[in-house]
């Protein structure tokens, strides 16, 4: 089986639609991928190395160039606009790497976060305290001299910040202990009860579908099978190919 | 008693000295470290554009000299600041116009853009030199002395005394007024907080929605303020003469480098350390040796470690010693 | 080398050749020669950056060291001076170099903490004293010889030409000195590192009057090449000049300038000859490699710290040899005179402009800017004569913008600089 064409469900809060391009001038990464998220949902995109997960996430986020496709938010045709207004528009997004303000203390950091609002975003930084009570306890500290497992808590945290209504992470738990692990996963599925649609980009394949609604395994820059995190996790042919039996 | 005299001795001829020419360094290297975290380059043309505020300052307060106006004690300078301040900042941001701002957006390596801050250090050297000429400018005015080291000793009794010139009283006073604006801005502010956040992770900055043209803005204004204070208040102090600016650059580098290119902090203890190693090690210690010993022991030279045509030399051996031992500064660098 | 490249070497030449004919020859002639040093200058800067991609600013120090080396080398020893303190400079010379050393080893063999500190301390400490209580009678009595004429302890009396390779061989050793200590970290490290140890340098020469009699300057020194009084004196030469249609004065001025030209010729073209070899050797490949990624080539194995420190010490060492020929040229050693931006970043321009990583554009580059460099001032004096012509004899502003046309060159020399890093960022003559 190849790649298959995927319909996104046209009410999705986020939709990538059939999109193809690459970095720069170069070569096409992606080819006709689709990736989409339903509201309040979480979406994974796993794939072997090279597969072009990231690469795909960051189409939808505006960092690279699409030939062909659309990317589009709550409905709103969003392909033109650069990463920072698509944050404006509610769109969060949280790097793989050098995604906190080492120096700043983590309220700083969360400040930051908020940059682009006007309004007053206390409210939401106590929100953000709830969800992580350890970073209440660490608000006056330099963010770059937490844990590991806590600065992901500061970058999602940071991202938080605007209320966005999709919320995307590169690798979260790249580099993090199976416990930080574990506890990441369950914050995330918490954001999601929240309302807030979650796109995020796994190493951990099985940990991550199995948490997620719907699961995308891309190979080569295409879609190869598309479907919630538990078939695909009973699937197979997906478990002998991706997940290692 | 003895030990009181050698005291004030060292008061008067070591630690004001260096307090007051450290602060005016503190200034400039805060400029350089401040235009490396959010620019991330070298700024070679510091010494001169601070010559150029400073000419800006002084003919201000030539002009005001001449209409009478006059703030007795205080110098006439202190009126023609915000002139002065007001040129280097055109001056910073037209340049930053003209040539940085093309260097940003190709994503130049930085020894490009360091390579073009020499062109302007060229150009705004040839400018001062062009408008006020090469040589010794005097602008200061007002009363000399707070207090001379007659009064103190009158006031004391003792054979040593202690004197403070205007001068270094203001260079202290607005250097601390000055840094404390700075330091409030940069941790209270959300314009400061936003430069502090672009210095320390660029991409993440342009991400949570700061404006770089306007953070980039916002730091050249600052070091206008910087290097314009700083520039008259060494003016002030010393005298002013173009090439003495220029040669400012290697103590204040040396300075930002010492507290870690990058970190305000750092570059502050930076000054203060090259001010008081340069004035320290040029100083005669003989007479407080004398105070301070018995008879016998009495030494007989100078005890002076070098002469004080070597000032320039000490800050060269404290760069040496920090690339060798602490190549990232006495504070850890890359943080504004 | 294109047609077009030549053809510039060519507008060169016709250059020289109209400021022969209509200012003098004799002019033409010291315009030519201090062409050719700074050629050699931006040749040894070239190797830094264009090579290398290392960005030094203490050519001045490196030049500076290549004038004290002819003064070392060629005047004759003043042997009052040396039995009266030659012993005791060398023995404190000789404690300072031990005290270092024995930091050093501290430093290696003894573990991290206070203890190490506190020794370091002590013999640093101690060895200044002691290297100051040495040195400074033996100082006091070196410069009280004879101070009107001599007043240090001269030179070794040799031949001013090897003077050429000590300067060379004194620059590497700075080189090799600050380039251990500031290589490796980033780049712009060594630029200020460098701009500290130029300036040290200079410092030193305008200080240590028992070493380069400081600011009393160095004069008389030997040279090369014949004098102009004994030609004057010479019938034969008067002769011979008066056939070419000079006078005796100016005909053994051009004469003597001759001479300097062409053994400066032979040495820029020596130098030129082993910069090229180096470049298309595989060493220059190396280096081009590092140049361009350092990463890769530290993965590929390539020890790159030790690279630089090879590329900057040669390059350092060309720059000491013209310091040692420009001073052998003007006869006198003056340390007041080496200022930074005449003596370093003047050379950047001149490389930059020239095309950078290209040696025949370096050499492009030293003609065209010195001959800039002299040429701008008269032509900033005459256009400022005729744009201020209109004003009243007695305006303070004409005056005031006569006094200050000299100044116009360093205008001129960063606004070069900038447009051509800007819109020609390869220079005249490109790297290939």
């Amino acid at each position: 089986m190849s790649e298959h064409p995927v319909t996104p469900n046209p009410e999705a809060v986020l939709i990538g639609d059939a999109m193809t391009g690459g970095y720069g001038t170069g070569a096409d990464i992606l080819h006709s991928c689709t990736i989409a998220v339903n509201k309040g949902e979480i979406a994974v995109i796993v794939g072997p190395n090279g597969a072009g997960k990231s690469t795909a996430m960051k189409a939808v986020f505006g960092m690279l160039n699409l030939r062909e496709g659309q990317v589009r938010l709550n409905g709103e045709d969003i392909t033109k606009l650069s990463p920072q207004d698509r944050v404006a528009k509610g769109m969060g997004f949280v790097p793989q790497v050098r995604n906190i303000f080492p120096t700043m203390s983590v309220e700083e950091n969360l400040e930051m976060g908020a940059f682009i609002r006007t309004d007053d975003y206390k409210n939401t930084m106590e929100q953000i305290y709830t969800l992580f009570p350890i970073l209440k306890d660490k608000r006056r500290q330099a963010a770059g001299e937490l844990s590991g497992g806590q600065r992901q808590q500061v970058a999602v945290g940071r991202a938080l910040m605007t209320k966005p209504s999709v919320l995307m992470l590169d690798e979260p738990t790249a580099g993090v202990s199976p416990i930080v692990m574990d506890e990441l996963f369950d914050r995330i599925i918490e954001i999601a009860r929240t309302g807030i649609s979650i796109l995020m980009v796994e190493q951990n394949a099985r940990q991550a579908l199995e948490i997620a609604d719907k699961g995308y395994v891309l190979v080569q820059g295409a879609n190869r099978y598309t479907d919630t995190g538990q078939a695909l996790l009973a699937d197979p042919e997906v478990r002998r190919s991706f997940l290692g039996g | 008693m003895d030990f009181l005299n050698a005291l004030v001795l060292l008061g008067n001829f070591v630690l004001i000295p260096a307090i007051s020419y450290g602060s005016q360094l503190a200034l400039g290297a805060l400029g350089i470290t401040l235009i490396y975290g959010i620019l991330r380059f070298s700024h070679f043309a510091h010494g001169d554009v601070m010559a150029f505020g400073t000419m800006a300052v002084i003919l201000v307060t030539w002009w005001l000299q001449g209409m009478g106006v006059s703030i007795d004690p205080l110098p006439t300078a202190l009126l023609a600041l915000p002139v002065g301040i007001a040129v280097a900042a055109g001056l910073l941001l037209g340049t930053d116009r003209t040539i940085y701002r093309f260097y940003r957006k190709v994503k130049a390596p930085p020894i490009v853009v360091v390579m073009a801050s020499l062109g302007v250090m060229f150009v705004v050297n040839g400018l001062v030199r062009f408008i006020i000429g090469p040589d010794d400018q005097n602008f200061a005015d007002g009363a000399r002395f707070l207090f001379t080291v007659r009064d103190f000793k009158e006031a004391t009794g003792l054979d040593e005394g202690l004197g403070l010139r205007w001068s270094q009283l203001i260079t202290i006073v607005v250097t601390l007024a000055v840094m404390s604006g700075l330091f409030w801005f940069l941790n209270r502010t959300r314009t400061g907080k936003s430069m502090r956040a672009f210095s320390d992770n660029e991409d993440l900055a342009l991400l949570s929605g700061i404006n770089p043209e306007r953070v980039v803005a916002v730091t050249w204004l600052i070091v206008a303020v910087l290097v314009t204070v700083a520039g008259t208040l060494y003016g002030l102090d010393k005298s002013f003469k173009p090439f003495t600016y220029f040669q400012l650059l290697l103590p204040m580098f040396a300075a930002a480098i010492l507290g870690g290119m990058g970190n305000p902090l750092g570059a502050v203890a930076g000054a203060y350390i090259i001010a008081l190693s340069e004035v320290g090690v040029t100083y005669a210690f003989r007479k407080f040796f004398q105070y301070l010993l018995p008879e016998s022991m009495e030494p007989s030279g100078l005890m002076q470690l070098l002469s004080t045509d070597y000032k320039f030399a000490v800050s060269f051996v404290l760069l040496v010693f920090v690339l060798l031992f602490r190549p990232t500064g006495l504070f850890k660098g890359q943080s504004i | 080398m294109t047609l077009r490249h030549a053809s510039y070497f060519l507008l060169m030449a016709v250059l020289l050749v109209l400021v022969g004919v209509l200012q003098s020859w004799s002019v033409a002639m010291g315009l030519l020669n201090m062409c050719l040093i700074s050629a050699i200058l931006a040749l040894g800067v070239n190797i830094q950056w264009g090579y290398a991609g290392l960005f030094s600013v203490g050519t001045m120090g490196f030049v500076a060291l290549g004038g004290l080396a002819v003064v070392l080398t060629s005047m004759p020893p003043v042997h009052e001076a040396w039995s009266a303190g030659g012993l005791g400079v060398l023995g404190g010379l000789a404690i300072g170099v031990l005290a270092i050393i024995a930091a050093v080893q501290v430093h290696r063999r003894m573990a991290k903490g206070w203890a190490r500190l506190a020794v370091q301390a002590v013999v640093v400490i101690g060895g200044f004293f002691l290297y100051r209580a040495v040195l400074d009678p033996a100082v006091d009595a070196i410069e009280g010889t004879n101070t009107a004429v001599a007043g240090y302890l001269g030179g070794a009396g040799m031949p001013v030409i090897l003077s050429w390779v000590v300067g060379g061989l004194l620059a590497a050793g700075a080189a090799w000195v600050i380039g251990k200590v500031s290589l490796g970290l980033r780049s712009d490290y060594l630029a200020i590192a460098t701009l500290g140890i130029s300036e040290t340098i200079v410092a030193i020469m305008k200080n240590e009057d028992w070493l380069s009699r400081g600011v009393r300057n160095v004069n008389g020194l030997p040279r090369p090449v014949p004098y102009e009084v004994n030609l004057q004196n010479n019938p034969d030469f008067v002769a011979w000049a008066q056939s070419f249609g000079f006078d005796a004065v100016e005909g053994s001025s051009i004469f003597v300038k001759a001479c300097y030209a062409v053994i400066f010729v032979v040495v820029l073209a020596l130098i030129m000859w082993l910069s090229e070899r180096a470049w298309n050797s595989p060493w220059g490949r190396m280096m081009r490699a590092i140049r361009d990624n350092e990463t890769a080539a530290k993965a590929m194995g390539k020890d790159v710290k030790k690279r630089h420190l090879q590329v900057f010490i040669l390059g350092s060492a060309v720059c000491g040899i013209a310091g040692a020929m420009l001073v052998t040229l003007d006869g006198l050693l003056t340390p007041a005179t080496y200022q930074p931006l005449r003596f370093t970043f003047l050379i950047w321009v001149m490389v930059i402009v020239g095309g950078s990583g290209n040696n025949w554009g370096a050499v492009l580059g030293g003609f065209l800017i010195w001959f800039l460099w002299i040429e701008v001032e008269p032509i900033g004096i005459w256009a400022i004569t005729n744009l201020t012509a209109a004003m009243p004899e007695d305006s303070g502003l004409r005056a005031h913008l006569l006094d200050s046309a000299a100044h116009v060159r360093l205008l001129t020399m960063g606004i070069i600089l900038l447009l051509v890093l800007r819109f020609a960022p390869r220079g005249l003559i490109p790297e290939r």
